[in-house]
């Protein structure tokens, strides 16, 4: 399988602080699922940003889509932007947005006709369980009612990257199992998914996915091989 | 085409729900308003001012009154007589007519008394000149020569050296109106970046949303210009009917003056059209402001 994801040597200092990040190197497959693991404080947020392009590391190289992103010019940076879903571990819904219009977001700033629009946000209404909560404000909404609608809004676009950061903090054990059927569902049809998470029956659920451990802002394993797929070690 | 308008309007209407805040809501409409309000009124007054000096300049220039001081009534109605002949064969002059000694009496009574009706006070005949147009100095120098050879007693006097000062203060006047209206739209726009930067601010967390979601600063920046845009409109509305409002109400005051001096400051079609033009100024200036601004902003982050 190609590598979608590529960071070498990454590391990412935040002002005068000490690294964040060091020496981070590893590589994702197009259509991989993959887990980020470590304690409260490892990094796995900081990481995520430099996925998906909120962030520029101090050192190293990042290549997405087989493209440097490090030194890409800033005007095309939304063009990378807009093949990665992200769902942000705060949500970030636009509060005076109803839950349809946060859901539309991608497809509007993408361009796409309004009829089409339509659509596709009352198929995802529903896909996420949320069919009659169309005009609910976020304020309205319970928080596992957000993070669908978050995660309605990340996956709309049918991006190449999805990446979630503890999408399932806010939901019970049952929504959670669901919501992550719904991502495998949608990394069968071709989505790379990267899920932060410290939830470990979480992530034994879903087969054939594999895990990377930050520790201290440092992969467990230097050498940057994906290692630990949830099924070994649950078996070990 | 039905569905593509429609598909129009909702795109138009889910912009305008990505940044809240109905029409006339905030302070930035009102202020805009104001400053219209007295942009327009600044504008006015100078063309008005600019119109009147010219006007009057116009009028001026080519008029001139030849006054004949001499004691003895007969001799002065003879060179009165004679250079009013001389002024009507002249090619500079366009008509001369001698003042009614009668009416200039009345006219001198209240400052003179009965003496100046009865012609125990020897009083000047006067004769109107009014030149062909053009170069009204060189005339004015020629049909000079031409009275000192009639006689030493004939002194010519244009209207134009009377009214100078007057015509000197209305133009500066009217360049202080220009500068006023400079000044507003200076104001203007400083108000519509502060605008931009509060709104900037203040939609900092959907702005960061909307980058990440892949939005291109252009599609961001055309939102605030759009909201900014729509709140100029309103502004600018409300400050120039009002405006054109009480320029309506100076005007009918200055009618009923009966002044030919304040008559003549009006405004013609081409003033009222560069009047009308500056609230559309007004909007073009606080969009490109405003989608700058922000701009600006937005090339400080990724």
């Amino acid at each position: 399988m190609t590598a979608i994801v590529q960071f070498e040597n990454v590391g990412l200092r935040y002002g005068l602080d000490s690294e964040t990040l060091s020496d981070v190197s590893f590589s994702l497959a197009s259509g991989g699922f993959y887990f980020l693991t470590g304690t409260s404080g490892a990094g796995k947020t900081s990481l995520l940003k430099l996925l998906y392009l909120a962030q520029r590391p101090s050192r190293g190289v990042i290549r997405l889509f087989g493209e440097d992103v490090v030194t890409l010019p800033r005007k095309r940076l939304p063009g990378f932007r807009r093949r990665i879903g992200v769902v942000f571990q705060d949500f970030r819904l636009v509060p005076h947005l109803s839950a349809y219009d946060n859901i539309a977001l991608p497809l509007r700033v993408a361009g796409m006709e309004e009829g089409e629009i339509d659509a596709a946000v009352a198929e995802m209404l529903n896909w996420v369980g949320l069919g009659d909560r169309g005009q609910a404000r976020p304020a309205t909404l319970s928080g596992g009612e957000q993070q669908r609608v978050a995660i309605a809004r990340a996956v709309i676009g049918r991006p190449e990257i999805l990446v979630a950061d503890e999408p399932t903090g806010n939901v019970d054990a049952d929504m959670a199992s669901r919501l992550m059927t719904l991502f495998e569902a949608l990394n069968r049809l071709g989505t790379t998914i990267v899920v932060a998470t410290h939830d470990l029956p979480l992530m034994r659920q879903v087969q054939d996915a594999q895990m990377m451990r930050l520790d201290k802002g440092r992969l467990a394993d230097p050498t940057g091989g994906l290692r630990y797929p949830p099924r070994t070690q649950g078996s070990e | 085409m039905m569905a593509g308008g429609s598909d129009r309007r909702a795109a138009a209407a889910a912009r305008r729900r990505l940044l809240p805040g109905g029409r006339l809501a905030g302070p930035m409409p009102w202020i805009i308003a104001i400053m219209m309000f007295l942009t327009v009124l600044a504008a006015a007054a100078g063309l008005a001012l600019a119109a009147a000096v010219q006007s009057m300049s116009d009028d001026l220039a080519g008029r001139a009154t030849v006054q004949v001081v001499e004691a003895d009534q007969q001799v002065r109605d003879r060179i009165a007589a004679q250079a009013l002949a001389s002024l009507r064969g002249a090619a500079e002059v366009r008509a001369a007519t001698a003042v009614d000694p009668v009416r200039l009496a009345e006219q001198l009574r209240p400052w003179l008394g009965e003496e100046a009706v009865n012609g125990d006070l020897p009083v000047p005949a006067l004769i109107d000149v009014m030149l062909t147009p053009g170069d009204a100095g060189a005339k004015l120098e020629r049909l000079r020569a031409r009275l000192r050879a009639l006689s030493p007693t004939l002194r010519m006097e244009p209207h134009a050296a009377f009214l100078q000062p007057l015509a000197g203060l209305l133009a500066a006047l009217g360049w202080l109106a220009g500068g006023v209206v400079a000044l507003m739209a200076l104001a203007t726009g400083a108000v519509v970046v502060l605008a931009a930067r509060g709104a900037h601010d203040s939609h900092r967390g959907t702005i960061e949303v909307l980058h990440l979601m892949g939005s291109t600063d252009v599609q961001i920046a055309r939102l605030f210009q759009r909201r900014i845009g729509m709140d100029a409109l309103m502004g600018s509305a409300l400050g120039f009917a009002f405006a054109i409002f009480v320029l309506l109400l100076i005007g009918l005051r200055l009618a009923d003056t009966g002044s030919d001096l304040l008559g003549a400051i009006d405004l013609s079609w081409q003033g009222w059209l560069a009047l009308a033009l500056i609230p559309v100024a007004g909007i073009v200036l606080a969009m490109v402001i405003a989608r700058r601004t922000v701009l600006r902003a937005l090339g400080r982050t990724l």
